[in-house]
């Protein structure tokens, strides 16, 4: 059968574009001769979803602020505009709002499996620290988001949060006027919330993602085995051991993305408050400065930072006990930044390192879950000390490891992949 | 500056006591309430109720008439005839004809906008509190709540339900004392003393007043807590039903997406 003129025309235009612009030259290198190990698991879906939320959120974003409206006045009424007047623009809210859990499900799970597999270790140092970084700009990209309904809820947890910034000494208050851009939470700082959630973080956090992927794609993907499939190569120079990326993986994640989409739906059609952890009750409320929730709880992606800096009771060195609740904090978030240096075992993977890795990594665990259940409740002296013990493991697991996974007995691992 | 100072002694307190706020809520225990927006003659009667006794001071500003007619399939005319008592137009959002100044002066707060009142408190809530007023003379508009401890507004549905009164049942003494909730006695420390509480708790309408019987006002209150569970969200119906349909295309093209892994991962050892 002939080929139809359009037909004949694609090979010339492809040439024409790849003298202008490396396309098949990219592609080949980030999809089609990509190799990935053929041994990945559970654990590797939650990169792909990770950027398939990305997407979700930028679009969804991007129709949301069409009819949003960020006056002090205005904001609350948008919202509900949106969710009553706006054609499926309720749905298109859901997508947002439960696309901020998800986002956070995803990355840690994604995070999870570092730890697990070691993906932090030579040479992906750069690629964690990366990731690390998208993983700060979108905390506060959650953060800011959260203001802009402005409900009761919003308004008191940014309260709650930029008022720590007020317990730094001497700067404090003067720094936390400076960043509210007024005397207390107003249109002001509604305002440049809104700049910063809708313009720059969105650049930064694809800007992020970006290089996370190159770096990746440079360095080449982790295993569970956590050994290097580049060691392994055929006559040809391709790895023994990896796959192409295109089709390989990319419809073994689109199997996946369709399995995260309906859970995703199935939150956002049926339950989008997902019982008071993706919206909180108070927020269907209007901010009211002199209405306080009777518990003021972050959303539940911040609550193990939340539960660390409510466990610090008590002033040191004649500084406050919220400031070293906001020093703990912020250590605990920054800390997993330290990993590459702080993991000395000879091998990557949890699967060959010794019991003491995986009894620190399963207490971690526990300990995250705790904190970030204790940080939805109210403070008891009992949850608090709790939360106290909770963050002396949570901490333990990083400064003890170049202890632990020195001294422990681990496994020779697989020369390949098993 | 001052609110600013004050908002961070606030805040502060709360830290150092744990955010241990204080409850002002009441503890009354609430009867479960299982809305059902496929009812379209409950919420069509809870629309009624509504538009007839509350919408004077409670407003529902972020809803418009249009869409809640259209969901509850009363035609628009239907609707501005014997629903809107304003001159508004259908497409006007439900808002109270009060004055929010004169309300101050009347009620010492203005009333609340009841669009997320539902989601805010639940509908558990709102049908209980309605349920929950009775007869208290030391209170401005003559009647308090169980639900809403000394509510600042009247009682304005007296005339469907009757007049309900505290009734105290279970005064009988120390001694038969048993798992009943109805018998609350106290004994005084130190004095030995047997103190004998009354549970009050119990809410008796006077026969005869109310144009509604029992059965008749519970459905009232369960329909307008039933309309306003739909206006908290309006979309909740409509996304229902396309949920299904989305999660039944996920659930095909999870068939399809499988086979074309399979197809591909056949080759891979």
């Amino acid at each position: 059968m002939a080929e139809s003129p359009p037909v004949r025309a694609l090979p010339r235009l492809l040439s024409w574009l790849n003298a202008r612009l490396p396309l098949t030259e990219t592609v080949e290198y980030h999809a089609t001769k990509y190799y990935a190990p053929k041994n990945f698991n559970f654990w590797y879906y939650f990169g792909i979803l990770a950027t398939v939320v990305l997407g979700i959120q930028l679009l969804t974003g991007i129709w949301l602020t069409m009819s949003y409206v960020p006056s002090g006045e205005g904001a609350f009424a948008s919202v509900e505009y949106i969710m009553r007047d706006v054609e499926y623009g309720d749905i298109i809210r859901y997508l947002h709002s439960t696309g901020a859990s998800a986002f956070f499900v995803v990355v840690y799970l994604h995070m999870f499996r570092a730890l697990a597999y070691g993906s932090y270790r030579a040479p992906r140092e750069l690629l964690w620290l990366i990731g690390m970084g998208i993983y700060l700009v979108l905390m506060m990209e959650g953060f800011f988001g959260y203001l802009l309904p402005w409900g009761n809820m919003s308004f008191w947890g940014a309260q709650v949060i930029v008022s720590l910034v007020g317990a730094i000494p001497f700067v404090g208050p003067d720094l936390m006027e400076w960043v509210r851009g007024d005397y207390l939470m107003s249109e002001i700082t509604l305002n440049r919330f809104f700049a910063l959630h809708v313009v720059a973080l969105p650049l930064a956090l694809v800007g992020l993602v970006f290089l996370h992927i190159v770096a990746l794609h440079h360095v080449g993907s982790n295993n569970p085995d956590g050994i290097e499939i580049k060691d392994n190569k055929d006559e040809r120079g391709k790895p023994k051991d990896g796959i192409p990326f295109h089709p390989y993986y990319t419809v073994h994640d689109f199997q996946a993305t369709v399995v995260f989409l309906f859970v995703f739906c199935a939150v956002v059609f049926f339950a989008p408050e997902m019982f008071g952890y993706f919206l909180e009750k108070p927020n269907f409320e209007r901010a009211d400065p002199l209405k306080t929730p009777e518990l003021i709880a972050p959303v539940w992606y911040f609550t193990p930072f939340y539960s660390m800096l409510r466990a610090s009771t008590f002033p040191l060195f004649g500084l406050t006990a919220k400031f070293w609740g906001l020093v703990v904090m912020g250590a605990a978030i920054l800390i997993p930044m330290m990993l590459p240096w702080l993991d000395r075992s000879p091998v990557k993977s949890m699967r060959y390192k010794g019991w003491i890795s995986k009894v620190m990594l399963a207490l971690f665990v526990l300990s995250f879950f705790v904190l970030g259940y204790l940080g939805t409740i109210h403070a008891t002296p009992l949850t608090t000390a709790v939360a106290q013990i909770g963050t002396i493991i949570y901490f333990a697991y990083f400064l003890l490891m170049p202890w632990y996974t020195r001294i422990e007995k681990t496994k020779p691992p697989p020369e390949r992949v098993t | 500056m001052k609110t600013a100072m004050r908002s961070a002694a606030v805040w502060l307190c709360c830290l150092a006591a744990g955010l241990s706020a204080v409850a002002a809520e009441s503890t009354v225990e609430l009867e479960p309430m299982t809305p059902n927006l496929e009812d379209k003659p409950s919420l069509q009667r809870g629309m009624a109720l509504f538009m007839n006794y509350c919408i004077g001071c409670h407003s529902l500003k972020f809803q418009r008439y249009e869409r809640t007619a259209d969901d509850l399939g009363i035609p628009h005319k239907v609707a501005l005839e014997n629903l809107v008592f304003t001159d508004q137009q259908i497409g006007g959002l439900m808002e109270t004809a009060m004055a929010p100044e004169s309300a101050k002066n009347w009620f010492g707060a203005a009333p609340p906008d009841l669009t997320m009142v539902d989601r805010v408190r639940g509908t558990d809530w709102v049908y209980n509190m309605l349920k929950s007023f009775y007869v208290d003379e030391a209170r401005p508009f003559g009647v308090n709540n169980r639900v809403y401890p000394n509510i600042g507004m009247p009682h304005v549905l007296m005339d469907l339900q009757g007049t309900p009164v505290e009734d105290c049942r279970g005064y009988r003494p120390i001694d038969i004392l048993d798992g009943e909730d109805a018998v609350v006695a106290l004994v005084r420390e130190g004095e030995g003393a047997v103190e004998r509480e009354r549970n009050c708790s119990f809410i008796e309408v006077e026969p005869g007043t109310g144009s509604m019987s029992e059965e008749e006002f519970d459905q009232a209150a369960y329909d307008i807590a039933n309309f306003l569970h739909y206006v908290g969200d309006p979309g909740r119906a409509d996304r229902h039903r396309l949920g299904y349909w989305v999660l039944g295309f996920l659930a095909l093209l999870f068939v399809f997406a499988t086979m074309l892994n399979r197809e591909y991962w056949k080759d891979v050892h």
